[in-house]
């Protein structure tokens, strides 16, 4: 049995749990195996069914409404061991980074963390990873009976398969003793995509000259429903806020697009965003080393470009 | 209170990449090493200046890895740490190892508070700190930007999904580390003088049956070259991500 991991925010299944969701059925098919989803908050089972996967452990007790690595972890544990559970999936996001390390010590169960791809079955059970900040792939085996995968982001595709969900209301042994950290409060970035989640991004840095010129930037995001984000340069100045800072020290993103305008493409910066699928190019200096790694690009000022790029997007379809 | 921050030694960062036995090994020929930047920067600095802030307790850090790492421990006792321990193992043990390890040894030694960087640049794998935790039975909050101390409690912001979560625990706990915690402390003149006579602690490694490992690394898919466009062509850009690439 796959079992996989999944998120709800307010009900609604996050984008990584969707992806997760597709990867355990696939995986299942694979293999001629059966999946279910695990999920510790009230989440939509018709969702669940949407993506394929047939059954749902739902867990409803309060307790879980805020996240603890070591009480979610065993809650986890114990649903996927009294249910047979073989190969455990879960989103390489914030809580999943902080949760599968830990199944992986307490199920005794080998750890791919941040697998880009489907395991390979035929010769053992092979599963791809990006290592050295995406200049590397690296193909791990897993040794171990039981076997753990988190999914980075924007590997797989979410994909619908329609069928029925079954809901089983699991129980587990956690109490409020089980929980180790205590909740204070969230600080939410409003109105925004959230960064990790988003397919779409736009970014910019020094190159603009100053943080009163990321109007066009914002809009440019605004009309193609894109998170926004920027270089460390920009970032430690102040010119953004830290959370939107991409690269080595900062957040890294798999977008579906990744448009970068004014920003050289130092070594740093390309290790936050260099899996990204399609990479776009604004900048002044020819020789920038951002143009190596892009797909598309325009030698040219922001402040021409951008103006143009904005009005060619509204023109397309928005 | 007693802090145990465990330190990596990665390829600098704009080292070239290469693998050897038919790309089964990385090739560390030319390659120099670093202090891995977040364990240096944020977890190390951050639990010096809680130390200095308290007057008392101590700051130790551990690696787990090739006998020739007391060089890179040096360099984290020239920048405050007051004294090292190195657990020799092969420099490619898996986490699952390193993290048995660095618990036995937190356990043993009764550090209550076991600090790491989010993740190491060579294998990201983010999985060290969490493992520890499990091993330890103890508290693991992961990606922590800030982080202040109020006698055995701790007040952390983590980072989720589209901003920060502010949460309370106490120990023990094991934490990793990200920007915004603290800034890099270059090591003094007097702090690499004072590192040379530092205890380093030097010990064997135990290990165990194999968990995972590296069959074999792949370059990335090799990346056409860029399709340059005019500043009087963004209209063609834009139907090229839209009809050839399309992301939009």
């Amino acid at each position: 049995m796959i079992i996989v991991y999944i998120e709800a925010v307010n009900g609604q299944l996050k984008k990584s749990s969707l992806e997760v969701l597709t990867y355990g059925k696939k995986m299942a098919d694979k293999m001629s195996s059966s999946v279910a989803a695990i999920c510790l908050t009230s989440c939509d089972a018709n969702a669940v069914g949407e993506y394929g996967v047939g059954k749902l452990f739902q867990v409803n007790d309060d307790k879980f409404n805020h996240f603890d690595s070591k009480a979610f972890a065993k809650a986890i544990g114990e649903i996927f061991n009294a249910n047979g559970g073989q190969i455990l999936v879960l989103p390489f996001n914030q809580n999943g980074k902080a949760l599968a390390p830990r199944l992986s010590v307490r199920l005794q169960a080998g750890l791919v963390n941040g697998a880009n791809a489907l395991a390979e079955t035929s010769d053992g059970f092979v599963i791809s990873k990006n290592v050295f900040s995406g200049k590397a792939v690296a193909n791990y085996k897993i040794h171990t009976e039981k076997k753990i995968i988190s999914l980075a982001s924007n590997s797989i595709p979410a994909v619908k398969n329609p069928t029925s969900c079954e809901v089983v209301t699991a129980a587990t042994s956690i109490t409020a003793a089980d929980f180790s950290t205590k909740y204070i409060k969230s600080e939410l970035v409003s109105g925004d995509i959230p960064l990790s989640e988003a397919d779409l991004v736009v970014s910019a840095g020094r190159g603009l000259k100053g943080p009163e010129n990321w109007g066009m930037i914002e809009e440019c995001a605004k009309i193609l429903g894109a998170a926004t984000a920027c270089s460390r340069a920009v970032a430690d100045v102040h010119w953004r806020p830290h959370h939107e800072h991409v690269g080595q020290t900062g957040l890294a993103i798999s977008p579906n697009l990744y448009i970068a305008v004014g920003i050289s493409g130092a070594i740093q910066h390309l290790a936050g965003v260099s899996s990204s699928k399609t990479i776009v190019v604004i900048n002044t200096d020819p020789e920038a080393p951002f143009f190596k790694a892009a797909d598309y690009g325009i030698v040219g000022d922001a402040f021409e470009v951008m103006p143009k790029f904005n009005e060619a997007l509204r023109k397309l379809k928005f | 209170m007693n802090f145990l921050v465990c330190v990596s030694k990665v390829p600098d960062t704009t080292a070239k990449i290469a693998f050897k036995d038919n790309n089964t090994k990385f090739s560390s020929d030319g390659v120099t090493y670093i202090l891995n930047p977040t364990d240096e920067w944020y977890a190390l600095v951050r639990a010096l200046e809680l130390k200095e802030a308290a007057g008392a307790g101590k700051v130790t850090v551990i690696n787990v890895g090739s006998s020739e790492n007391d060089q890179y421990l040096r360099k984290a006792l020239a920048i405050g740490a007051d004294d090292a321990v190195l657990i020799e193992s092969a420099d490619d043990l898996e986490p699952f190892y390193v993290a048995k390890e660095i618990a036995n040894y937190a356990k043993a030694n009764g550090y209550d508070i076991v600090i790491t960087g989010k993740e190491t640049i060579d294998y990201n794998s983010f999985s060290v700190g969490g493992m520890i935790a499990e091993f330890m039975d103890a508290a693991f909050v992961s990606q922590v930007s800030k982080w202040d101390m109020n006698g055995t409690t701790a007040t952390l912001n983590r980072e989720i999904e589209g901003g920060e979560e502010v949460i309370e625990v106490n120990v023990p706990f094991v934490i990793s580390a990200q920007k915004g915690m603290a800034e890099q402390r270059l090591p003094n003149m007097k702090g690499i003088m004072m590192a040379k006579s530092k205890p380093l602690t030097k010990l064997a490694a135990v290990g165990g049956d194999t968990f995972v490992s590296i069959n074999k690394f792949d370059e990335p898919k090799p990346k056409s070259a860029v399709k340059l466009f005019s500043v009087d062509e963004v209209e063609a850009l834009v139907k090229a991500l839209h009809d050839e690439a399309k992301v939009i």
